[in-house]
């Protein structure tokens, strides 16, 4: 099939269906098909996302098909904006890159459409919610294979909506709605200086397309490209949920698993990944990488300190997941584009993986997402037990797990490049993770079956085992698409990224030894104080020496109290003012004011109008008098 | 005859229309003010004809005419409302009917 229909098709496809979905979806469902097969809708969004998967398989081997340095096809759809010499197309780019995004986007999506078959069964809106994850995934897709930054940004602003749709798919619960418009809110000051950057980028560059951004970024001068750098950067510690602005993603649990497990884990959030890494040319102009890689290492740091002490399970991964996103900025900060791509397409699976595994725990112990109500539950729930084993090995770090190669590959590549500092933070980060998930792992399956009252916990139905097991086969696997070999991601990312460098000789076994072992001690310490009899006890003396640093980490470091303070407080304090002076006083006060003024004239002005017919024609005829009288004066 | 000029046609023309004025501000029987405004159409006809005769011109006295017409057209007009009005408030005083104000 030609390019342009496979590329324009993934896109168009759960486009298209969302739309079917959004306006006749409850019919569809009650109609004569749905009467057959319960929840079909969801079957159709599947089929759709699930052509996409296909097309961006055929699309993928078309790229491999090419010379290596030809690989790069620009698709072009139709003339999206002309004014003068400003023109922005609506073309879509097929490059290694975004061959590899598609790939991730759609397969994992694919999986977790199948999933939320099972898991949405039986909600009311259910046919909206694959409308709500078909719409996403056809925005993520747009984002990933836009030609020009403004198209990228249509898509970044697509799956925000769709995040806070989803987030606030239950949005008859308070902490839901509140959850997703802390996540809009949130995400829309990051997109405020992403959009600043556009515009700084398209006035000193003069194009908005990606390959002329990426071909002049040199051209720009250092100071420019810092200042464009970071606010781009900016917007992607929003959507990437990075420091400063990572707050709303721990919130954003409030959705439903399968959103979690798709758009705040595997997808949506890497897009400011995916971003720096399309725009390397640009970030390599300037001197905003080292920005990039701290803050990428602080918050892995950061967010981990603050998994190791969450019970929520679904907050635990979603602080895993801002920690893991960290190690990619890392990676991008010490100009290691293609591991942390790598470790983006890692993540996806194992991160996607372990969310549909606590979904489906969720799902077994009615809704209950509090790891001490939970023990030994791999032995009622065999498939998601495995499947999560394989994520949390895969997240820890354990060779030959997919998070093992991508991590190792980010942690020698700042050692690479003479950054101890980072290396030592990302270190000190794989211990911590290896540690809090393990403490999940032990405390969720491991140990004494306990389960909440009255509740029969049964393993997951079989379409969101269909979605566990592939995912966990890739968890167990995705290490291999870096593998030394004909076809690495990092030799096929080159010509987009750059190449990349890696420790040569003794070093990089060290490295890797190096990161193994501290896996092994955050395993063996999670075991020491959770899985053995004196766990409890030794967990009360830990408690007893850093008490204080666990109960801060446990009260999120008191971030979103900060906030609240310093600039939501101000803020509500600031609309407050505009809303009930300036608005209410000033400019409706000013209205009325004139309506009042004029008012009070007629008032006075209507006594003229006595309904004496005598006292009008006294009128008249001062008026007579008065216009003989100019004549007089006026002809003298 | 030399001797009656065309000022004396004049004042008594003012003359008549300054009561006609007068008679229409003060006096309040609605048949009465209309005899007042007849006054005052008649005493501008006789300003109309002096005029005429001093300029030797004919606009003026044609112009009485249409004065005449116009007058007698008013008079049904305005014979018709009176009529009616007395009909409803059994007088025929102005000042009854002071409704339409405000």
């Amino acid at each position: 099939m030609e390019l342009t229909t496979l590329a324009a098709g993934a896109i168009y496809l759960p486009l298209f269906t969302a739309f079917v979905l959004l306006f006749f979806g409850k019919r569809l469902e009650s109609g004569a098909l749905g009467d057959r097969l319960a929840g079909w809708t969801g079957w159709l969004a599947s089929a759709a996302i699930g052509g996409s998967f296909a097309a961006s398989i055929v699309l993928f081997f078309k790229v491999i098909a090419e010379p290596e340095h030809h690989r790069e096809f620009v698709v072009k759809i139709f003339d999206w904006i002309r004014v003068g010499s400003f023109d922005v197309a609506f073309d879509l780019l097929v490059d290694p890159l975004s061959a590899v995004m598609l790939l991730v986007v759609t397969g994992v999506g694919t999986l977790i459409h199948v999933y939320s078959i099972g898991y949405m069964h039986g909600d009311d809106r259910y046919p909206r919610f694959f409308a709500y994850l078909n719409l996403f995934a056809a925005s993520m897709l747009l984002l990933v294979l836009a030609n020009n930054v403004l198209l990228l940004y249509v898509g970044w602003e697509g799956v925000g909506l769709c995040s806070y749709l989803l987030i606030g798919f239950w949005f008859e619960k308070p902490s839901a709605s509140n959850a997703a418009k802390k996540a809009f809110i949130v995400n829309r000051i990051g997109d405020f200086a992403f959009l600043l950057g556009i515009f700084l980028l398209s006035t000193t560059v003069g194009s908005l397309t990606l390959g002329q951004i990426n071909e002049h970024a040199g051209a720009m001068g250092a100071g420019i490209a810092t200042i464009v750098s970071l606010l781009l950067f900016a917007g992607a510690t929003g959507k990437s949920a990075q420091i400063p602005l990572y707050i709303w993603l721990p919130d954003a649990m409030e959705g439903p698993t399968p959103v979690s497990a798709l758009i705040h884990a595997a997808t949506m959030v890497t897009a400011g990944v995916y971003m720096v890494a399309r725009l390397s040319p640009v970030f390599e102009a300037g001197d905003a990488l080292v920005v990039v890689a701290w803050i990428g290492a602080l918050t892995a740091l950061w967010a981990a300190l603050m998994a190791a002490t969450e019970y929520d399970i679904k907050r635990v991964l979603a602080y895993s997941t801002v920690s893991q996103l960290g190690y990619m900025f890392l990676a991008h900060g010490v100009h290691a584009y293609s591991a942390g791509i790598f470790h983006l397409v890692t993540h996806a699976f194992f991160k996607a993986l372990m969310f549909l595994c606590a979904g489906a725990v969720m799902h077994a112990l009615a809704g209950e997402t509090d790891m001490r109500k939970m023990g030994g539950l791999r032995k009622v729930m065999p498939i998601t037990g495995l499947t999560f084993m394989a994520g949390w090995l895969a997240i820890s770090g354990v060779v030959p797990f997919a998070g093992f190669f991508s991590k190792d590959a980010i942690l020698a590549s700042a050692w690479q490049q003479g950054r101890y500092a980072l290396w030592a933070i990302g270190v000190a980060t794989a211990l911590l993770t290896a540690f809090y998930m393990s403490r999940m792992y032990f405390r969720v399956f491991e140990g004494r079956l306990k389960v909440p009252d009255g509740v029969h916990a049964h393993d997951a139905p079989w379409t969101m085992a269909a979605a566990l097991v592939p995912l966990g086969v890739l968890a167990v696997v995705g290490g291999v698409i870096n593998l030394p070999g004909a076809l690495t991601l990092e030799h096929f990312l080159e010509p987009v990224v750059g190449e990349s460098h890696v420790p040569e000789g003794l070093t990089p076994w060290l490295l890797a030894g190096a990161a193994l072992a501290v896996a092994a001690m955050g395993i063996l310490l999670a075991r020491a104080l959770y899985m053995t009899r004196s766990s409890s006890l030794r967990r009360r003396v830990l408690y007893a020496r850093f008490g204080p640093l666990i109960d801060a980490a446990r009260n999120k470091f008191y971030v979103d109290e900060l906030y609240g303070r310093t600039i939501v407080l101000p803020g509500k304090r600031l609309a407050a003012f505009a809303s009930d002076v300036v608005d209410a006083r000033i400019v409706d006060g000013s209205i009325t004011g004139i309506g009042r003024v004029m008012a009070s004239f007629s008032e006075g002005f209507r006594r003229i109008q006595t309904g004496y017919v005598r006292s009008y024609a006294l009128v008249f005829l001062l008026g007579a008098v008065a216009v003989l009288a100019v004549l007089v004066v006026r002809v003298s | 005859m030399n001797s009656v000029g065309p000022g004396y046609y004049l004042i008594l023309s003012a003359l008549m229309f300054t009561i006609g004025v007068l008679g229409v501000l003060v006096r309040r029987n609605a048949i009465v003010i209309f005899m007042f405004i007849e006054l005052m159409l008649n005493a501008v006809n006789l300003a109309f004809v002096t005029f005429a005769r001093m300029h030797g011109e004919v606009v003026g006295q044609v112009l009485v005419f249409f004065v005449l017409v116009v007058a007698a057209a008013e008079v049904v007009v305005g014979l018709a409302i009176i009529l009616v009005m007395f009909r409803h408030r059994e007088s025929a005083n102005v000042d009854d009917v002071n409704l339409l104000k405000w």
